[in-house]
C-alpha cells in the first residue's frame, strides 16, 4: 500500500469526475437533442477539437501499450511514432469533405453519410456495426490499462474501477459529449506534466539518454536488416504504421470528434497542430526502453506486477520506482483519467450509431423522427449498454481476448476505408459491390489472424518471387478495393446506384 | 503543389532505409529514434504550409 500516492490519485480522479458533470452546463443548448448530447451541437473551436482528439488518439491504453511494446521488442514498438504522424495527412485530405456533407445534411456519423451517399442501408448497417464491434473491445482495453494502475497503486479488486465507471456513465448520461471534452484539457495538463518530468528525471538518475540506449541490446535497437529476396521488417514496420493510420479516424470516436467541430477548417488546422502529441508520444515510448535499462523485472518489488501484468506493468513500475510517492499519484491518476476521456466518447459514439443507424432505419423505420427526445434517450440508454458491456468484460474474460478482439477490430474496422474515405471523393463504387469487398476483407483479414494464432497482425506475402510481409489489415484492404472496384464495374453497368446518391458535388466543396 | 507536400509526409516517415541504423547518435539517441523524432515536427510544418497554400485558393 502505498497512501500518499493512493489520496494523490483519489483526489485528482473525483475532481475530474465533478469537472463531468459541470461541463453539462457549458456551452448550455437543449441536451435532449442528440446533436447536442452526443456531437456537442457541432461548435467546438480549434482549441477544443485539439483537446478532443488528442484525447481520442492518445489514451490510457496508448501510455501503457506503446512503452511495453518497446520493453519487450524494441524498435518495432515505436511504429506508434510514424503512425500517429502519417494519419494527420490523411485527416487534412478527406475529414474535412466529410465534416461539410455531413452538416449539410445533418449527419452526425460516418456510416449515416455512407448510407446518405449510397441510398444503402445495409452498407450502412455493415459500416456501423464494423464500428461498434471494432470500439467494444476499445473500451474494454481503457479500462484495463486504468485496472493496471489502480493495481500498481495496491488497491485490491475491481471495487475502484466500478465506481469510477459509473460515474463516469451518470455524467456521460447527463452531460453527453461535452464532459470528456472538457476533462481532456486536465487529461493532457497532466500527461504534459508527467513525460516531461519522466524524460527528465529518468536519464538523469541513470546517466543520460546514451546510457539508457546503450543497455538494450543491439536486435532491440533498430529493425532486423531484410535478408536476401526480402522486403522484411520494412515492410512490416510501414505497413503497419499506415495501415493503422487510415484505421485511426474511421473509429466512431474520433470520427465522433471531428464531426463536433465548429468548421472543417478547424479539421484541417488541427492536423497541423495534432503532431504536437506525437513527440510527447514518442518520448513515452522511450519510457519502456527507460525501464528495460533499470532491470525493474529483476527487482523482487515489481515481481508480482509482472507476473500479473506482464509487459504492461513497465511504465506503472517505473512510475513507481523513480518518482516519489505523491508524483506517482500525479502520474497514474494522468493514466486513469486518460482512461476515462476516451472511454466517454466511445460510449457516446457507438450510441449516436446505434441510434441512426441501426434503431433508426431498422426499428423504428421510416419517421424515425431525428431530433427527439426519444432519439437521444435510445442514445443514452445504449452508452450505458457500452459502458456496462466494458466493465463486464474486464470483470469476466480474460484480458488477452480483450487484446486479441482489439487487433482484430483494427483489422475489421480498415475495410470501411471505401466506404467512408473514398466516398467523399468518388461515387465510382456500387454500394453493393463496396458491401461485398466489405465482406471480403473481413473474412480474410480474420482468418489470416487466426492462422497467427490471434497472435501477430503481419503476413508474408509472396510477389514476383519477394517475400513481402504487411500489416494484415493493409494487405486485406487492397483486396476489398480490386473486388469492390471490379464489381463496380459491373454492376454499374447492369443496375447502376447513382441515382440513390442524396448528397451533390457542392456539399463536399 | 499541395498534394506533393502531403506525399512527402508519407515518405520522409515511411521509407523505413532512410533511418533503420543507430548512427549518427544525436544527444545519446541512436538515429533510428532521433530521425522519426524530428520528422513529426517537420511533418507538421508540412501540413502547415499546405494549409497556407490552402487559404490563398479559398481567397481566390
Amino acid at each position: 500500500m502505498n497512501t500518499v500516492a493512493i489520496v494523490v490519485f483519489i483526489v485528482l480522479v473525483a475532481l475530474v469526475l465533478v469537472m463531468g458533470f459541470a461541463a453539462g452546463r457549458w456551452k448550455s443548448a437543449d441536451l435532449d437533442n442528440i446533436e447536442e448530447w452526443g456531437l456537442g451541437g457541432r461548435r467546438f473551436g480549434t482549441v477544443i477539437t485539439w483537446f478532443l482528439l488528442g484525447g481520442d488518439i492518445y489514451t490510457a491504453y496508448t501510455f501503457i501499450a506503446i512503452p511495453a511494446l518497446m520493453f519487450g521488442k524494441g524498435a518495432l514498438g515505436f511504429f506508434a511514432v510514424p503512425y500517429t504522424v502519417v494519419c494527420y495527412p490523411i485527416l487534412f485530405i478527406v475529414f474535412p469533405k466529410l465534416w461539410k456533407v455531413a452538416q449539410k445534411h445533418g449527419y452526425i456519423t460516418g456510416p449515416e453519410f455512407v448510407r446518405g451517399r449510397y441510398g444503402n442501408r445495409w452498407l450502412a448497417l455493415a459500416v456501423g456495426v464494423t464500428g461498434i464491434v471494432a470500439t467494444m473491445p476499445y473500451i474494454a482495453l481503457q479500462l484495463v490499462g486504468m485496472q493496471t494502475v489502480i493495481g500498481a497503486l495496491g488497491l485490491p479488486g475491481y471495487m475502484p474501477l466500478t465506481v469510477a465507471v459509473v460515474v463516469l456513465a451518470c455524467f456521460t448520461w447527463t452531460s453527453g459529449l461535452r464532459a470528456p471534452a472538457m476533462i481532456s484539457i486536465v487529461k493532457d495538463l497532466l500527461i504534459y506534466l508527467t513525460v516531461i518530468v519522466a524524460v527528465i528525471v529518468v536519464p538523469i538518475e541513470l546517466g543520460g539518454f546514451g546510457q539508457i540506449f546503450d543497455k538494450i541490446p543491439a536486435a532491440m535497437l533498430t529493425l532486423p536488416t531484410p535478408p536476401a529476396g526480402s522486403t522484411g521488417s520494412y515492410t512490416g514496420y510501414a505497413t503497419l504504421a499506415l495501415g493503422s493510420a487510415m484505421a485511426l479516424f474511421l473509429y466512431p470516436h474520433t470520427t465522433t470528434a471531428i464531426l463536433s467541430s465548429s468548421g472543417s477548417r478547424i479539421i484541417k488546422r488541427n492536423a497541423a497542430l495534432l503532431p504536437a502529441y506525437t513527440i510527447v508520444l514518442g518520448l513515452l515510448a522511450l519510457l519502456g526502453f527507460m525501464a528495460y535499462a533499470m532491470d525493474l523485472q529483476k527487482m523482487p518489488e515489481f515481481a508480482a506486477g509482472f507476473a500479473k501484468y506482464h509487459t504492461s506493468f513497465a511504465v506503472p513500475a517505473l512510475f513507481l520506482h523513480a518518482f516519489p510517492s505523491w508524483f506517482a499519484g500525479v502520474a497514474f491518476g494522468a493514466i486513469a483519467v486518460g482512461a476515462l476521456v476516451p472511454a466517454a466518447i466511445m460510449a457516446i459514439a457507438a450510441a449516436n450509431i446505434f441510434t441512426r443507424d441501426i434503431w433508426g432505419p431498422f426499428v423504428k423505420g421510416q419517421n424515425a423522427g431525428t431530433g427527439t427526445k426519444a432519439e437521444t434517450l435510445v442514445a443514452k440508454v445504449f452508452a450505458m449498454i457500452m459502458i456496462a458491456g466494458a466493465i463486464f468484460f474486464i470483470v469476466v474474460i480474460p484480458n488477452t481476448y480483450a487484446v486479441q478482439l482489439q487487433l482484430l477490430g483494427g483489422m475489421w474496422l480498415i475495410q470501411i476505408f471505401p466506404s467512408v474515405a473514398l466516398s467523399v471523393f468518388t461515387r465510382f463504387f456500387n454500394g453493393w459491390a463496396l458491401l461485398v469487398g466489405w465482406a471480403v476483407g473481413i473474412v480474410t483479414a480474420t482468418w489470416m489472424v487466426a492462422e497467427n494464432h490471434f497472435a501477430g497482425s503481419l503476413w508474408t506475402f509472396h510477389l514476383f518471387g519477394y517475400e513481402v510481409p504487411s500489416y494484415i489489415a493493409f494487405a486485406t484492404l487492397i483486396l476489398n478495393l480490386i473486388v469492390a472496384a471490379i464489381l463496380s464495374l459491373i454492376l454499374n453497368a447492369v443496375a447502376n446506384d447513382r441515382a440513390l446518391d442524396e448528397t451533390q458535388a457542392a456539399d463536399y466543396a | 503543389m499541395k498534394t506533393l507536400l502531403l506525399i512527402l509526409i508519407f515518405v520522409i516517415n515511411l521509407w523505413v532505409p532512410f533511418y533503420n541504423h543507430t548512427t549518427p547518435t544525436l544527444f545519446g539517441f541512436p538515429f533510428f529514434y532521433w530521425y522519426q523524432m524530428v520528422a513529426v515536427p517537420i511533418s507538421a510544418l508540412l501540413l502547415y504550409i499546405a494549409l497556407r497554400l490552402d487559404t490563398s485558393e479559398d481567397e481566390q
